[in-house]
Protein backbone atom coordinates (compact mmCIF):
# COMPACT_ATOMS: atom_id res chain seq x y z
CA UNK A 1 0.00 0.00 0.00
CA UNK A 2 1.38 3.69 -1.14
CA UNK A 3 1.00 6.07 1.87
CA UNK A 4 -1.63 8.96 1.07
CA UNK A 5 -0.41 12.53 1.60
CA UNK A 6 -3.06 15.76 2.12
CA UNK A 7 -2.72 19.43 0.82
CA UNK A 8 -3.76 22.50 2.66
CA UNK A 9 -6.50 22.82 -0.13
CA UNK A 10 -8.09 19.70 0.52
CA UNK A 11 -6.47 17.33 -1.82
CA UNK A 12 -5.65 13.46 -1.30
CA UNK A 13 -2.33 12.12 -2.76
CA UNK A 14 -1.56 8.63 -3.15
CA UNK A 15 1.74 7.71 -5.07
CA UNK A 16 2.59 4.78 -6.83
CA UNK A 17 6.03 4.77 -8.87
CA UNK A 18 6.13 8.18 -10.10
CA UNK A 19 2.07 8.19 -10.62
CA UNK A 20 -0.17 10.24 -8.30
CA UNK A 21 -3.77 9.55 -8.15
CA UNK A 22 -5.30 12.94 -6.68
CA UNK A 23 -8.54 13.17 -5.21
CA UNK A 24 -10.26 15.71 -2.93
CA UNK A 25 -10.96 14.60 0.99
CA UNK A 26 -14.10 13.52 2.51
CA UNK A 27 -13.57 16.99 4.63
CA UNK A 28 -13.80 18.59 1.65
CA UNK A 29 -16.76 17.07 0.07
CA UNK A 30 -18.61 17.81 3.77
CA UNK A 31 -17.92 21.03 3.52
CA UNK A 32 -19.06 21.05 -0.30
CA UNK A 33 -22.30 19.65 0.48
CA UNK A 34 -24.04 17.99 -2.89
CA UNK A 35 -21.53 17.88 -5.52
CA UNK A 36 -23.26 18.62 -9.31
CA UNK A 37 -20.52 19.21 -11.49
CA UNK A 38 -17.21 18.39 -12.05
CA UNK A 39 -14.32 19.70 -14.93
CA UNK A 40 -11.29 17.76 -14.66
CA UNK A 41 -7.77 19.02 -16.70
CA UNK A 42 -7.30 17.84 -19.84
CA UNK A 43 -5.45 14.07 -20.63
CA UNK A 44 -2.09 14.94 -21.75
CA UNK A 45 -1.89 18.35 -20.24
CA UNK A 46 0.68 19.95 -18.00
CA UNK A 47 -0.51 21.39 -14.69
CA UNK A 48 1.72 23.33 -12.06
CA UNK A 49 2.00 22.91 -8.48
CA UNK A 50 -0.39 25.35 -6.69
CA UNK A 51 -2.33 25.98 -10.08
CA UNK A 52 -5.97 25.15 -11.11
CA UNK A 53 -6.48 21.57 -12.34
CA UNK A 54 -10.68 21.50 -12.32
CA UNK A 55 -13.82 22.68 -10.72
CA UNK A 56 -15.98 21.16 -8.43
CA UNK A 57 -19.55 22.68 -7.92
CA UNK A 58 -22.04 21.99 -5.57
CA UNK A 59 -25.46 23.29 -4.87
CA UNK A 60 -23.74 25.96 -3.06
CA UNK A 61 -20.94 27.56 -5.00
CA UNK A 62 -18.38 26.88 -7.34
CA UNK A 63 -14.63 26.14 -6.29
CA UNK A 64 -11.13 25.33 -7.93
CA UNK A 65 -9.82 22.20 -7.72
CA UNK A 66 -5.78 22.33 -7.20
CA UNK A 67 -3.04 19.98 -7.83
CA UNK A 68 -0.36 19.67 -5.05
CA UNK A 69 2.06 18.79 -7.49
CA UNK A 70 3.31 19.27 -10.72
CA UNK A 71 3.26 16.77 -13.98
CA UNK A 72 1.63 15.47 -16.79
CA UNK A 73 -1.56 14.33 -16.72
CA UNK A 74 -1.81 10.83 -17.68
CA UNK A 75 -5.41 10.07 -17.23
CA UNK A 76 -8.44 11.65 -15.66
CA UNK A 77 -11.81 9.67 -13.57
CA UNK A 78 -14.78 10.12 -15.96
CA UNK A 79 -17.07 8.14 -13.81
CA UNK A 80 -17.37 11.22 -11.71
CA UNK A 81 -17.89 13.60 -14.95
CA UNK A 82 -20.41 11.74 -15.96
CA UNK A 83 -22.30 11.21 -11.93
CA UNK A 84 -20.83 13.53 -9.60
CA UNK A 85 -23.32 12.46 -6.58
CA UNK A 86 -20.02 9.69 -6.65
CA UNK A 87 -17.46 12.56 -5.24
CA UNK A 88 -19.77 12.97 -1.91
CA UNK A 89 -20.11 9.17 -1.91
CA UNK A 90 -16.61 7.78 -1.84
CA UNK A 91 -14.45 10.96 -2.49
CA UNK A 92 -11.45 9.01 -1.14
CA UNK A 93 -11.73 5.92 -3.13
CA UNK A 94 -13.12 5.22 -6.27
CA UNK A 95 -13.98 9.37 -6.88
CA UNK A 96 -10.33 9.90 -8.03
CA UNK A 97 -10.00 12.65 -9.71
CA UNK A 98 -6.65 12.60 -12.11
CA UNK A 99 -3.40 11.10 -12.52
CA UNK A 100 0.05 13.03 -12.97
CA UNK A 101 3.18 11.76 -14.19
CA UNK A 102 4.95 13.36 -11.64
CA UNK A 103 8.23 15.99 -11.69
CA UNK A 104 10.12 16.38 -9.15
CA UNK A 105 10.12 14.28 -5.68
CA UNK A 106 11.01 16.82 -3.74
CA UNK A 107 6.95 18.98 -3.74
CA UNK A 108 6.27 16.23 -2.18
CA UNK A 109 7.97 17.22 1.29
CA UNK A 110 5.47 19.93 1.55
CA UNK A 111 2.35 17.92 2.04
CA UNK A 112 1.02 16.31 5.23
CA UNK A 113 0.62 13.02 7.04
CA UNK A 114 -3.05 11.79 7.62
CA UNK A 115 -2.52 12.82 11.30
CA UNK A 116 -1.12 16.08 10.49
CA UNK A 117 -3.81 17.07 7.68
CA UNK A 118 -6.64 15.68 9.95
CA UNK A 119 -5.58 18.59 12.60
CA UNK A 120 -5.09 20.72 9.84
CA UNK A 121 -8.48 20.58 8.96
CA UNK A 122 -10.10 20.61 12.63
CA UNK A 123 -8.23 23.64 13.10
CA UNK A 124 -9.10 25.39 9.75
CA UNK A 125 -13.20 24.62 9.77
CA UNK A 126 -15.57 27.24 10.93
CA UNK B 1 -26.97 55.83 20.46
CA UNK B 2 -26.69 52.01 20.61
CA UNK B 3 -25.63 50.18 17.57
CA UNK B 4 -27.44 46.61 17.11
CA UNK B 5 -25.40 44.26 14.78
CA UNK B 6 -26.40 41.45 16.40
CA UNK B 7 -28.24 38.75 13.54
CA UNK B 8 -32.00 38.41 14.28
CA UNK B 9 -33.31 35.30 14.99
CA UNK B 10 -36.46 33.60 14.43
CA UNK B 11 -38.97 31.10 16.79
CA UNK B 12 -38.04 28.67 15.51
CA UNK B 13 -34.14 28.87 16.16
CA UNK B 14 -33.50 26.54 18.75
CA UNK B 15 -35.14 24.15 16.86
CA UNK B 16 -33.27 23.98 13.84
CA UNK B 17 -30.27 24.10 15.92
CA UNK B 18 -31.88 20.68 17.88
CA UNK B 19 -32.03 19.38 13.72
CA UNK B 20 -28.77 20.34 13.03
CA UNK B 21 -28.98 23.11 10.81
CA UNK B 22 -26.31 24.71 9.33
CA UNK B 23 -27.04 28.62 9.20
CA UNK B 24 -26.45 31.64 7.15
CA UNK B 25 -27.12 35.56 7.25
CA UNK B 26 -30.08 36.15 5.39
CA UNK B 27 -31.62 39.66 5.41
CA UNK B 28 -30.37 40.30 8.58
CA UNK B 29 -31.34 36.64 10.31
CA UNK B 30 -29.70 33.65 10.95
CA UNK B 31 -31.40 30.91 8.79
CA UNK B 32 -31.38 27.44 8.00
CA UNK B 33 -29.59 27.31 4.58
CA UNK B 34 -29.53 23.40 4.97
CA UNK B 35 -29.57 20.25 7.61
CA UNK B 36 -27.91 17.31 8.32
CA UNK B 37 -29.49 15.36 4.85
CA UNK B 38 -28.15 18.25 2.32
CA UNK B 39 -29.94 20.22 -0.43
CA UNK B 40 -30.42 17.61 -3.19
CA UNK B 41 -32.14 15.27 -0.17
CA UNK B 42 -34.49 18.25 1.29
CA UNK B 43 -35.34 19.40 -2.50
CA UNK B 44 -36.53 15.66 -3.28
CA UNK B 45 -38.03 14.96 -0.10
CA UNK B 46 -40.01 18.54 -0.38
CA UNK B 47 -41.37 17.07 -3.74
CA UNK B 48 -42.22 13.64 -3.15
CA UNK B 49 -43.70 13.87 0.80
CA UNK B 50 -43.90 16.96 2.68
CA UNK B 51 -41.34 19.83 3.96
CA UNK B 52 -41.13 22.83 6.44
CA UNK B 53 -39.81 25.62 5.80
CA UNK B 54 -39.37 28.69 8.62
CA UNK B 55 -39.98 31.65 6.50
CA UNK B 56 -40.46 33.82 9.45
CA UNK B 57 -38.16 36.35 8.45
CA UNK B 58 -40.41 37.55 5.51
CA UNK B 59 -42.79 40.87 6.54
CA UNK B 60 -46.50 40.14 7.48
CA UNK B 61 -48.22 43.29 7.12
CA UNK B 62 -51.39 43.16 8.12
CA UNK B 63 -53.11 47.20 6.79
CA UNK B 64 -56.88 47.47 8.78
CA UNK B 65 -59.29 49.26 6.83
CA UNK B 66 -63.24 48.42 4.71
CA UNK B 67 -63.77 49.91 1.22
CA UNK B 68 -61.62 53.21 1.72
CA UNK B 69 -58.92 51.34 1.95
CA UNK B 70 -59.76 48.86 -1.15
CA UNK B 71 -59.81 52.40 -2.70
CA UNK B 72 -56.48 53.65 -1.65
CA UNK B 73 -54.77 50.28 -2.21
CA UNK B 74 -55.98 50.03 -5.60
CA UNK B 75 -53.92 53.24 -6.60
CA UNK B 76 -50.61 51.56 -5.46
CA UNK B 77 -51.23 47.91 -6.78
CA UNK B 78 -51.96 46.86 -10.62
CA UNK B 79 -55.10 44.58 -8.82
CA UNK B 80 -58.78 44.29 -9.10
CA UNK B 81 -59.23 44.73 -5.40
CA UNK B 82 -62.44 45.70 -5.80
CA UNK B 83 -63.58 42.28 -6.72
CA UNK B 84 -61.31 40.18 -4.94
CA UNK B 85 -63.60 37.68 -2.44
CA UNK B 86 -62.19 37.94 0.96
CA UNK B 87 -60.03 35.41 1.81
CA UNK B 88 -58.84 35.22 -1.70
CA UNK B 89 -54.82 36.67 -2.23
CA UNK B 90 -53.26 37.72 -5.08
CA UNK B 91 -49.06 37.91 -6.73
CA UNK B 92 -48.65 41.40 -7.41
CA UNK B 93 -46.13 43.71 -6.87
CA UNK B 94 -44.65 47.02 -5.25
CA UNK B 95 -43.30 49.90 -7.66
CA UNK B 96 -42.42 53.01 -8.11
CA UNK B 97 -43.00 55.51 -11.15
CA UNK B 98 -41.34 53.91 -13.63
CA UNK B 99 -42.68 50.46 -12.77
CA UNK B 100 -39.61 49.79 -10.87
CA UNK B 101 -40.26 46.81 -8.76
CA UNK B 102 -39.44 47.50 -5.20
CA UNK B 103 -40.77 44.19 -3.83
CA UNK B 104 -42.74 41.32 -4.93
CA UNK B 105 -45.54 39.89 -2.47
CA UNK B 106 -48.86 38.36 -1.92
CA UNK B 107 -51.66 39.97 -1.02
CA UNK B 108 -54.60 38.76 0.79
CA UNK B 109 -58.37 40.25 1.53
CA UNK B 110 -59.15 39.42 5.06
CA UNK B 111 -62.09 40.43 7.32
CA UNK B 112 -60.08 43.31 9.12
CA UNK B 113 -58.39 44.62 5.38
CA UNK B 114 -55.11 42.85 4.42
CA UNK B 115 -52.80 40.92 4.95
CA UNK B 116 -49.52 41.36 2.83
CA UNK B 117 -46.41 38.92 2.54
CA UNK B 118 -43.12 40.49 1.93
CA UNK B 119 -39.64 39.76 1.43
CA UNK B 120 -37.32 40.27 4.53
CA UNK B 121 -35.10 42.77 2.84
CA UNK B 122 -37.36 44.80 1.35
CA UNK B 123 -40.28 44.62 4.39
CA UNK B 124 -38.98 47.44 6.24
CA UNK B 125 -38.60 49.78 3.10
CA UNK B 126 -42.02 48.74 2.34
CA UNK B 127 -43.39 49.62 5.37
CA UNK B 128 -42.49 53.29 4.91
CA UNK B 129 -43.23 53.61 0.87
CA UNK B 130 -46.43 52.25 2.13
CA UNK B 131 -46.90 54.14 4.71
CA UNK B 132 -46.11 57.42 2.85
CA UNK B 133 -48.43 56.23 0.12
CA UNK B 134 -51.81 55.46 2.53
CA UNK B 135 -51.12 58.94 4.25
CA UNK B 136 -51.22 57.64 7.51
CA UNK B 137 -55.22 56.58 7.45
CA UNK B 138 -55.14 53.13 8.17
CA UNK B 139 -53.82 51.25 11.09
CA UNK B 140 -50.52 49.33 9.58
CA UNK B 141 -48.84 46.60 11.57
CA UNK B 142 -45.67 45.47 10.08
CA UNK B 143 -45.74 41.67 13.23
CA UNK B 144 -43.18 41.15 14.90
CA UNK B 145 -45.17 38.87 17.07
CA UNK B 146 -45.98 36.02 14.77
CA UNK B 147 -44.00 33.12 12.73
CA UNK B 148 -44.29 32.43 9.40
CA UNK B 149 -44.29 28.75 8.48
CA UNK B 150 -44.86 27.16 4.86
CA UNK B 151 -45.93 23.34 4.30
CA UNK B 152 -44.93 22.49 1.07
CA UNK B 153 -45.49 19.03 -1.04
CA UNK B 154 -48.05 16.26 -1.72
CA UNK B 155 -48.14 15.39 1.43
CA UNK B 156 -48.42 18.63 2.82
CA UNK B 157 -52.67 18.72 3.28
CA UNK B 158 -53.03 15.67 4.86
CA UNK B 159 -50.17 16.27 7.60
CA UNK B 160 -51.35 19.96 7.91
CA UNK B 161 -55.28 18.70 8.39
CA UNK B 162 -54.27 16.43 10.68
CA UNK B 163 -53.07 19.10 13.32
CA UNK B 164 -55.77 22.10 11.53
CA UNK B 165 -58.73 20.55 10.62
CA UNK B 166 -60.18 21.98 7.33
CA UNK B 167 -57.38 23.59 5.44
CA UNK B 168 -58.09 20.62 2.96
CA UNK B 169 -61.12 22.57 1.74
CA UNK B 170 -58.89 25.82 1.22
CA UNK B 171 -58.82 26.56 -2.77
CA UNK B 172 -54.67 27.61 -3.96
CA UNK B 173 -54.27 31.07 -3.24
CA UNK B 174 -57.04 30.99 -0.75
CA UNK B 175 -56.73 31.22 3.19
CA UNK B 176 -58.42 31.41 6.05
CA UNK B 177 -58.43 32.35 10.28
CA UNK B 178 -57.94 29.01 12.06
CA UNK B 179 -58.77 28.06 15.84
CA UNK B 180 -55.42 26.49 17.46
CA UNK B 181 -55.51 25.92 21.38
CA UNK B 182 -57.23 29.53 21.93
CA UNK B 183 -55.05 31.84 18.74
CA UNK B 184 -56.15 32.18 15.67
CA UNK B 185 -53.50 31.04 12.96
CA UNK B 186 -53.86 32.41 9.54
CA UNK B 187 -53.64 29.84 7.02
CA UNK B 188 -53.34 30.44 3.17
CA UNK B 189 -52.54 27.39 0.68
CA UNK B 190 -49.96 28.99 -0.92
CA UNK B 191 -45.93 28.33 -1.45
CA UNK B 192 -43.08 28.76 -3.54
CA UNK B 193 -42.13 25.18 -4.73
CA UNK B 194 -44.25 24.89 -7.30
CA UNK B 195 -46.24 21.65 -4.89
CA UNK B 196 -49.35 22.42 -3.64
CA UNK B 197 -48.91 23.41 0.17
CA UNK B 198 -49.82 25.84 3.28
CA UNK B 199 -48.42 28.98 5.38
CA UNK B 200 -49.17 29.26 8.39
CA UNK B 201 -48.93 32.61 10.49
CA UNK B 202 -48.61 31.77 14.05
CA UNK B 203 -47.79 33.46 17.34
CA UNK B 204 -44.16 32.98 17.83
CA UNK B 205 -44.74 31.83 21.42
CA UNK B 206 -46.49 28.65 19.94
CA UNK B 207 -44.69 28.59 16.71
CA UNK B 208 -41.98 25.74 18.00
CA UNK B 209 -44.66 23.50 19.51
CA UNK B 210 -46.87 23.44 16.22
CA UNK B 211 -43.77 22.92 13.90
CA UNK B 212 -42.69 20.17 16.10
CA UNK B 213 -46.21 18.81 15.47
CA UNK B 214 -45.65 18.56 11.96
CA UNK B 215 -42.69 16.89 12.27
CA UNK B 216 -43.98 14.10 14.36
CA UNK B 217 -46.52 13.58 11.72
CA UNK B 218 -43.51 13.26 9.27
CA UNK B 219 -43.28 16.65 7.67
CA UNK B 220 -39.20 16.97 7.76
CA UNK B 221 -37.65 21.08 8.12
CA UNK B 222 -36.12 22.19 4.97
CA UNK B 223 -33.62 25.13 4.82
CA UNK B 224 -33.15 27.95 2.07
CA UNK B 225 -30.40 26.14 -0.42
CA UNK B 226 -33.62 23.91 -1.44
CA UNK B 227 -36.19 26.26 -1.40
CA UNK B 228 -34.08 27.87 -3.57
CA UNK B 229 -33.70 25.20 -6.28
CA UNK B 230 -37.58 24.31 -5.62
CA UNK B 231 -38.61 27.72 -6.61
CA UNK B 232 -35.96 28.01 -9.62
CA UNK B 233 -37.42 24.61 -11.14
CA UNK B 234 -40.80 25.92 -10.54
CA UNK B 235 -39.83 29.43 -12.54
CA UNK B 236 -40.77 31.44 -9.78
CA UNK B 237 -39.12 34.83 -9.31
CA UNK B 238 -36.87 35.70 -6.25
CA UNK B 239 -36.24 39.61 -5.36
CA UNK B 240 -32.78 40.87 -5.95
CA UNK B 241 -31.96 38.24 -8.47
CA UNK B 242 -34.83 38.00 -10.83
CA UNK B 243 -36.80 41.54 -9.79
CA UNK B 244 -35.40 44.54 -8.59
CA UNK B 245 -35.59 48.16 -8.91
CA UNK B 246 -34.40 48.55 -12.53
CA UNK B 247 -36.81 45.92 -13.86
CA UNK B 248 -40.76 46.24 -14.09
CA UNK B 249 -43.30 43.30 -13.94
CA UNK B 250 -43.19 43.27 -18.41
CA UNK B 251 -39.77 43.12 -18.83
CA UNK B 252 -39.76 40.37 -16.18
CA UNK B 253 -42.79 38.35 -17.91
CA UNK B 254 -45.53 38.43 -14.96
CA UNK B 255 -47.90 41.01 -17.29
CA UNK B 256 -50.42 37.63 -15.48
CA UNK B 257 -49.75 39.06 -12.62
CA UNK B 258 -51.74 42.54 -13.61
CA UNK B 259 -55.66 42.46 -13.41
CA UNK B 260 -56.63 43.03 -17.01
CA UNK B 261 -59.65 45.43 -15.32
CA UNK B 262 -56.59 47.70 -14.45
CA UNK B 263 -54.65 47.66 -17.81
CA UNK B 264 -57.90 49.48 -19.89
CA UNK B 265 -57.78 52.23 -17.05
CA UNK B 266 -54.35 52.89 -15.27
CA UNK B 267 -54.26 54.72 -11.95
CA UNK B 268 -51.79 52.51 -10.38
CA UNK B 269 -48.24 53.54 -9.45
CA UNK B 270 -46.15 52.76 -12.23
CA UNK B 271 -49.09 52.33 -14.40
CA UNK B 272 -48.02 54.70 -17.89
CA UNK B 273 -44.82 52.79 -17.73
CA UNK B 274 -46.60 48.81 -17.68
CA UNK B 275 -49.12 50.37 -20.61
CA UNK B 276 -46.18 52.06 -22.64
CA UNK B 277 -44.10 48.76 -22.30
CA UNK B 278 -47.31 46.35 -22.99
CA UNK B 279 -48.02 48.40 -26.39
CA UNK B 280 -44.03 49.24 -26.91
CA UNK B 281 -42.57 46.05 -25.84
CA UNK B 282 -39.44 45.71 -23.78
CA UNK B 283 -35.87 45.27 -24.84
CA UNK B 284 -35.15 42.68 -22.63
CA UNK B 285 -37.67 39.93 -21.33
CA UNK B 286 -36.99 37.22 -18.66
CA UNK B 287 -36.28 33.55 -19.53
CA UNK B 288 -35.89 29.95 -18.70
CA UNK B 289 -32.38 28.95 -19.67
CA UNK B 290 -31.25 25.54 -20.06
CA UNK B 291 -27.68 24.77 -20.35
CA UNK B 292 -26.61 21.83 -22.27
CA UNK B 293 -24.92 18.96 -20.84
CA UNK B 294 -23.97 19.52 -16.64
CA UNK B 295 -22.54 22.70 -16.64
CA UNK B 296 -23.95 25.26 -14.30
CA UNK B 297 -24.13 29.12 -14.95
CA UNK B 298 -24.84 31.09 -12.40
CA UNK B 299 -26.14 34.74 -11.44
CA UNK B 300 -24.48 37.34 -13.51
CA UNK B 301 -23.22 35.08 -16.26
CA UNK B 302 -23.06 36.54 -19.20
CA UNK B 303 -25.33 35.52 -22.38
CA UNK B 304 -24.14 35.70 -26.16
CA UNK B 305 -25.47 35.02 -29.41
CA UNK B 306 -22.63 33.66 -31.71
CA UNK B 307 -19.54 34.47 -30.08
CA UNK B 308 -18.73 38.38 -29.56
CA UNK B 309 -22.84 39.64 -29.27
CA UNK B 310 -23.39 39.38 -25.65
CA UNK B 311 -27.33 39.71 -25.41
CA UNK B 312 -27.81 39.90 -21.92
CA UNK B 313 -27.17 37.90 -18.45
CA UNK B 314 -28.41 35.24 -16.14
CA UNK B 315 -30.04 35.81 -12.53
CA UNK B 316 -30.43 32.95 -10.78
CA UNK B 317 -28.35 29.39 -11.86
CA UNK B 318 -28.46 25.95 -9.79
CA UNK B 319 -28.71 22.19 -10.55
CA UNK B 320 -32.32 21.07 -10.10
CA UNK B 321 -32.59 18.21 -8.17
CA UNK B 322 -35.82 16.72 -9.91
CA UNK B 323 -34.20 18.12 -13.93
CA UNK B 324 -31.11 16.18 -12.83
CA UNK B 325 -29.63 19.00 -14.57
CA UNK B 326 -28.69 22.39 -14.88
CA UNK B 327 -31.23 24.76 -15.28
CA UNK B 328 -30.95 28.86 -15.07
CA UNK B 329 -32.83 32.27 -15.49
CA UNK B 330 -31.99 35.12 -16.91
CA UNK B 331 -32.86 38.63 -19.16
CA UNK B 332 -31.84 38.23 -22.71
CA UNK B 333 -32.43 41.18 -25.45
CA UNK B 334 -36.07 40.21 -26.89
CA UNK B 335 -35.17 39.24 -30.23
CA UNK B 336 -33.42 35.83 -28.88
CA UNK B 337 -35.96 35.41 -26.46
CA UNK B 338 -37.78 32.31 -28.13
CA UNK B 339 -38.40 29.37 -27.13
CA UNK B 340 -35.47 26.76 -28.06
CA UNK B 341 -33.11 29.28 -29.44
CA UNK B 342 -29.57 28.53 -29.17
CA UNK B 343 -27.35 30.71 -27.17
CA UNK B 344 -23.89 30.46 -25.51
CA UNK B 345 -23.15 31.00 -21.73
CA UNK B 346 -19.16 32.36 -20.43
CA UNK B 347 -18.42 30.37 -17.78
CA UNK B 348 -15.04 30.72 -16.32
CA UNK B 349 -13.94 32.34 -19.78
CA UNK B 350 -14.97 29.40 -21.74
CA UNK B 351 -18.53 30.15 -23.95
CA UNK B 352 -20.79 26.78 -23.21
CA UNK B 353 -23.95 26.12 -25.83
CA UNK B 354 -27.16 26.41 -23.98
CA UNK B 355 -30.89 27.17 -24.87
CA UNK B 356 -33.53 29.09 -23.99
CA UNK B 357 -36.61 27.35 -22.62
CA UNK B 358 -40.44 27.03 -21.52
CA UNK B 359 -40.90 28.17 -18.14
CA UNK B 360 -41.55 26.57 -15.40
CA UNK B 361 -38.81 23.64 -15.57
CA UNK B 362 -40.78 21.34 -13.15
CA UNK B 363 -44.88 21.09 -13.86
CA UNK B 364 -46.98 22.07 -10.61
CA UNK B 365 -50.38 20.49 -9.52
CA UNK B 366 -52.02 23.28 -7.92
CA UNK B 367 -55.04 22.58 -6.01
CA UNK B 368 -58.58 23.94 -7.52
CA UNK B 369 -62.36 24.09 -7.14
CA UNK B 370 -61.79 21.77 -3.63
CA UNK B 371 -64.38 24.39 -2.51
Amino acid sequence: MSEVKFSKEHEWISLEGDVATIGITKHATEMLGDIVFVELPEKGSNVEKDGTAGVVESTKAASDVYTPLSGEVMDTNQAIVDDPSKINEDPEGSAWFFKLKIKDNSELDSLMNREEYEKFSKENSS
Amino acid sequence: MRINMETKKTSLNNLHQRNQAKFVEFAGYEMPIQYSKGIIEEHKFTRKHSGIFDVSHMGQLFIYGGENLTIELEKIFPLDLKNLKQNSSKYSFLMNEEAGIYDDLIITKIEEGYLIILNAACKENDFQILSKLLGGNFKMILENERALVALQGPRSVEILNSVLSGVEKLNFMTGKWIDFKNQRLFVTRSGYTGEDGFEISILNNFAEEFTQKLIDKGAQLIGLGARDTLRLEAGLCLYGHELDINKTPIEANLKWAISKERLSNGGFVGSEKIMNQIQGGTSQIRVGIKPEGRLIAREKTKIFKETDKQIGEITSGTFGPSINGPIAMGYVDKEFSKIDTKILLEVRGKKYPANICELPFYKKNYVKGVN
